[in-house]
C-alpha cells in the first residue's frame, strides 16, 4: 500500500487554498482587516503544493523574484513538516518585516510570478504562507530580547523609520552595530502607518514588527525631523555612517483650476488623517475627517484604491475612481482592484479631470472630466491616453482625492550640501546605495521615486551590506564624477 | 514625552507652557513653529514659538483656548508631559537690516510677535510695535514687546487701554505722517492681516504676514495647509508660515480654515461635557 502511494504521480491541487475574507457588504462598514488569515492545517496543505524546485541554469525560480532574497523553498519545506518555528527562522534571516510583506507585497509579480506550479495552475500562495508564519510568530513566540553579536563599536544613524530605514536598522543591528533611527512622525513605519489603511495592514502588526527591531537593540527616536533639528552633516560628526530613507512624502497635484476648493485633498492628507491620526474613530480621536455622499478619487494605483475603499468605510454612498487609461493599465495590484470592485467602488475609466467646480462657499461640487482614448505606447510602455474633443462631462461630488503619485521628500536634500540629486529630486545613488557624500547612503523612495514597500526593503538590504563593508573592511568611496553621471542619467 | 517645565495662565483663556526640548531649542529661530500632540488620542496642531532658550533647553508656546486641543493644553500643569512635540518647523523670519520696521500683532499673534520684534531689532532695525486686543485683560506679551521696541502703541477694541480702535488706525497714521517705514510685519487674525496688507499695498511697503492654515503633519507631506500666494499653491508648513502679504489670497485661507468647523464644535462640546 505504502509502496503504491509513493509511486502514484503526485496530484496537483490546481488552486491556492482559499483565504477567508470578510464579506464585502460587512467590511465596507468597518476598518478590520479584509483577509482573515489561514489556519495551520491550511498552511501545511498550501505548502505541500510546492515542488521544492532546485536551482539550475536558465531557471527562474521563486527566490529570483524576491527583492530581499528569502530562501523560499527552504522555509516552505519547514512548513510542509509542520515546523513553523524553523520556517520563520529562515524568513527572518533575510526579512525584517514579514507580517507586513506577507500582506502588501506584489507577490504575483515577484516570487509567485516565477513559481513553477503557477505555469499551469495557480502558483503556491507564498505571500499568504509568509503572513501565516509572521502571525504565528507574533502569537506563539516569546517576545524577549533578540540575541545580537558583541558590539562592533560602529555607530549608524538611520533617517526615517519606513520600510527602507527599518530594514537597514534591523540588518545592521544583527551585525553588532549600534543603530539609532530618527523618525519625523510620532509613530514608526512611515508609509506603513500613515499611508496603508488599517483594513489592509493593521497598525498593531506594524507596531509588533517595529518592536522586534527595537528588541534587536535599535534606538528609535520619534519626533525628529532631520534637517530641522540636526542635519545629515551634524549626524556625520557622531556616526560612522548615515542612511537616508526619507521616502516620497511630497504629494503631486493636478495643477487644474479649482484645486484648492474645500473638499479636495491629497491622498496623503486623506490617508494620514484616517490612518495615522485615526480620524475614522472621531470623536474618540480628536482629528476629524469628513466625506460627503460622493467621493471622486483621481488615479489608478494602490494609493487610489486605498482612498476609494476608505471613503466607503467613512460613509460615502458612492466612491468613484477616475482614471485616464483603461482597466488593463491600472497600476494597482489586481487583488486591490478586485477588492475595490467587490466593495462597490465605481470605475470611471478612460477619463481625465479638466477642472474642479465649487459652490458659493468655496466647497467643491463637481469635477469636470473629459473622455480619453488610447493611442500608441509611450515611454512607460503603456498606451498613451488622448483626449476626445467635445466629450467633457461632470461628476457631482463633495470630495476629490488626488492620488496621482508622490515626489521625493525634499527636506534632507535641501539641507545637505553636496548631496547630489536627480532632476526628479531623488538622491543619486550607485548600486550599493552610496551617495555623493562619503559615509552617507540612501534607499527606498527617496532614491528610486515612488515605488513599493518591498523594493524599498530591497534597497535597505543592499545598503546595509554596503554600510557594513564600508565600516568594517573597505572605507573606499567612488569618485565624485560617478555621482555627477548618476544625477544626470535619471 | 516632553515635560512641561512651567505652566501658567496669561489671561483666563491663554495658556503659556515652557517645554523641555533641548534639541528644538538649540535650532529654533524667530518665526518658526512646532507641531504638538497633547496625548495619544490628540490632534497634531501647529503653534508658533513665543520663545526659546538653547541655554535652558526649552521652548515656550502660548495657546488661546478655543478648541478641544487648546483647552486640553490649558489643563496641563507644571511637571505634566506632552505626547509629541516636533520642531522647529517652517522657515524662520528673514532678518535684514532695512531701517524702520513696523510690527503689528493682534490677539494670540502677540506671542509669536515677541521673538520676531526682538530678532528684527537685533538685526539692527528700528522697531515700531503696534499691539492690539479686544480689551486690556486680553493683552499679552505687552511688557516683553515694549522692551524690544523703539516705539510702542497699544490698541483695544473697547478702549480699556491705549488707542480706542484698531491697530490699522495707528498704521494709517504712521503712513499719513510720512514715517519712513520700510517693512511691515503682521501676525494675528486673518482679517487683521488682510486689512494691514491692503493698507500697505498702495504705498508699496513690503509686508510680511505669518499665516495659520490647518496642518496635519507640518512637514510638507499632506498639503492640508496649502495657501495661494501670487496665484500659486504654497504649503504653509514648509514654504511659510510667512509670506508676502500683498500676494496672499486671504479669502481662500479664510474659507479653508472653516473646513472642519462643525467637527471642531462637536469635539469641543463633548470635551466640555466631560466626555
Amino acid at each position: 500500500m505504502a509502496e503504491e502511494q509513493k509511486k502514484a504521480p503526485r496530484k496537483t491541487v490546481p488552486k491556492k487554498y482559499p483565504m477567508p475574507e470578510q464579506d464585502p457588504k460587512v467590511r465596507v462598514k468597518n476598518f478590520n482587516e479584509v483577509p482573515m488569515g489561514q489556519d495551520a492545517q491550511t498552511a501545511i496543505m498550501e505548502a505541500q503544493r510546492c515542488l521544492q524546485c532546485k536551482p539550475g541554469p536558465n531557471r527562474k525560480l521563486c527566490m529570483d523574484g524576491c527583492p530581499v532574497e528569502i530562501n523560499i523553498p527552504g522555509f516552505i519545506k519547514h512548513v510542509q513538516e509542520g515546523d513553523f518555528a524553523g520556517a520563520i527562522k529562515v524568513i527572518r534571516e533575510k526579512q525584517n518585516l514579514p507580517a507586513v510583506c506577507g500582506r502588501v507585497c506584489p507577490y504575483e509579480a515577484q516570487c509567485e510570478g516565477n513559481c513553477v506550479v503557477g505555469k499551469k495552475n495557480e502558483p503556491v500562495g507564498i505571500g499568504r504562507l509568509e503572513r501565516f508564519l509572521a502571525d504565528w510568530e507574533r502569537r506563539e513566540q516569546e517576545h524577549g530580547k533578540i540575541e545580537v553579536p558583541p558590539p562592533t563599536g560602529k555607530k549608524v544613524a538611520v533617517v526615517g523609520a519606513g520600510p527602507a530605514g527599518l530594514t537597514v536598522a534591523g540588518d545592521l543591528a544583527k551585525l553588532g552595530h549600534k543603530v539609532t533611527v530618527f523618525e519625523a512622525l510620532q509613530y514608526c513605519g512611515g508609509v506603513l502607518v500613515y499611508g496603508i489603511p488599517e483594513f489592509r495592514l493593521p497598525k498593531e502588526i506594524v507596531n509588533a514588527e517595529v518592536d522586534y527591531i527595537r528588541r534587536s537593540g535599535v534606538d528609535i527616536r520619534n519626533d525628529m525631523v532631520i534637517g530641522k533639528v540636526d542635519t545629515v552633516d551634524d549626524l556625520l560628526q557622531e556616526y560612522d555612517t548615515v542612511f537616508v530613507g526619507t521616502g516620497a512624502g511630497l504629494p503631486n497635484w493636478t495643477g487644474l483650476e479649482g484645486e484648492n476648493l474645500n473638499g479636495i485633498m491629497s491622498a496623503n492628507e486623506f490617508l494620514t488623517r484616517t490612518n495615522l491620526m485615526k480620524a475614522f474613530k472621531f470623536p474618540e480621536y480628536d482629528t476629524p475627517i469628513r466625506v460627503g455622499d460622493t467621493v471622486v478619487t483621481l488615479g489608478g494605483g494602490n494609493v487610489a484604491m486605498d482612498c476609494a475603499r476608505t471613503s466607503l468605510r467613512l460613509g460615502a454612498k458612492k466612491s468613484v475612481i477616475l482614471y485616464r487609461r483603461s482597466d488593463a493599465e491600472l497600476p494597482a495590484r489586481r487583488e486591490e482592484i478586485h477588492h475595490a470592485k467587490e466593495e462597490g467602488v465605481h470605475f470611471e475609466l478612460l477619463a481625465a479631470p479638466v477642472r474642479f467646480i465649487g459652490d458659493d462657499c468655496g466647497n467643491v461640487k463637481q469635477v469636470e472630466a473629459i473622455r480619453m482614448q488610447l493611442g500608441e505606447p509611450d515611454a512607460s510602455g503603456r498606451r498613451r491616453p488622448i483626449k476626445i474633443p467635445g466629450s467633457e462631462f461632470r461628476v457631482d461630488c463633495q470630495n476629490v482625492l488626488i492620488a496621482i503619485g508622490q515626489s521625493p521628500n525634499p527636506l534632507v536634500p535641501m539641507t545637505t550640501p553636496n548631496l547630489k540629486t536627480t532632476k526628479e529630486g531623488t538622491v543619486a545613488v550607485d548600486e550599493h546605495g552610496r551617495t555623493s557624500k562619503k559615509g552617507v547612503f540612501a534607499g527606498g523612495d527617496i532614491a528610486s521615486g515612488a515605488a513599493t514597500v518591498i523594493l524599498a526593503m530591497g534597497d535597505g538590504k543592499r545598503a546595509a551590506k554596503a554600510m557594513h563593508r564600508y565600516m568594517t573592511e573597505d572605507p573606499s568611496w567612488p569618485a565624485p564624477e560617478v555621482f555627477e553621471k548618476l544625477a544626470c542619467e535619471k | 514625552m516632553y515635560e512641561v517645565v512651567k505652566a501658567e495662565k496669561l489671561t483666563p483663556d491663554v495658556t503659556r507652557l515652557e517645554l523641555k526640548a533641548p534639541h528644538i531649542a538649540k535650532k529654533a529661530k524667530a518665526g518658526q513653529f512646532v507641531m504638538l500632540t497633547v496625548d495619544e488620542h490628540g490632534e497634531r496642531i501647529p503653534l508658533t514659538m513665543a520663545d526659546f532658550s538653547a541655554e535652558k533647553g526649552t521652548v515656550t508656546i502660548a495657546a488661546l483656548e478655543i478648541g478641544k486641543t487648546t483647552k486640553k493644553l490649558g489643563t496641563l500643569k507644571t511637571g505634566d508631559k506632552l505626547f509629541s512635540l516636533v520642531g522647529p518647523l517652517g522657515l524662520p523670519t528673514e532678518l535684514h537690516k532695512v531701517g524702520t520696521v513696523c510690527c503689528i500683532g493682534g490677539g494670540i499673534g502677540l506671542a509669536l510677535m515677541y521673538p520676531v520684534v526682538r530678532a528684527l531689532r537685533e538685526a539692527g532695525n528700528k522697531t515700531i510695535s503696534i499691539i492690539g486686543a479686544k480689551n486690556e485683560k486680553l493683552l499679552i506679551y505687552e511688557e516683553e514687546i515694549k522692551a524690544v521696541s523703539d516705539e510702542f502703541y497699544v490698541c483695544t477694541d473697547d478702549g480699556s487701554k491705549g488707542h480706542h480702535g484698531f491697530v490699522s488706525d495707528i498704521l494709517k497714521k504712521l503712513i499719513a505722517d510720512k514715517r519712513d517705514v520700510k517693512m511691515v510685519y503682521a501676525v494675528g487674525p486673518i482679517i487683521m492681516m488682510k486689512v494691514i496688507s491692503n493698507i500697505t499695498k498702495p504705498h508699496g511697503i513690503f509686508t510680511v504676514v505669518s499665516l495659520n492654515p490647518i496642518m496635519v503633519d507640518g512637514t510638507g507631506m499632506c498639503g492640508s495647509c496649502r495657501v495661494i500666494v501670487d496665484g500659486k499653491t504654497k504649503f504653509g508648513c514648509v514654504d511659510g508660515p510667512e509670506f508676502d502679504g500683498h500676494k496672499v489670497d486671504f479669502d481662500n485661507l479664510i474659507a479653508r480654515n472653516r473646513r472642519y468647523m462643525a467637527e471642531e464644535q462637536v469635539s469641543l462640546k463633548l470635551f466640555q461635557e466631560g466626555k
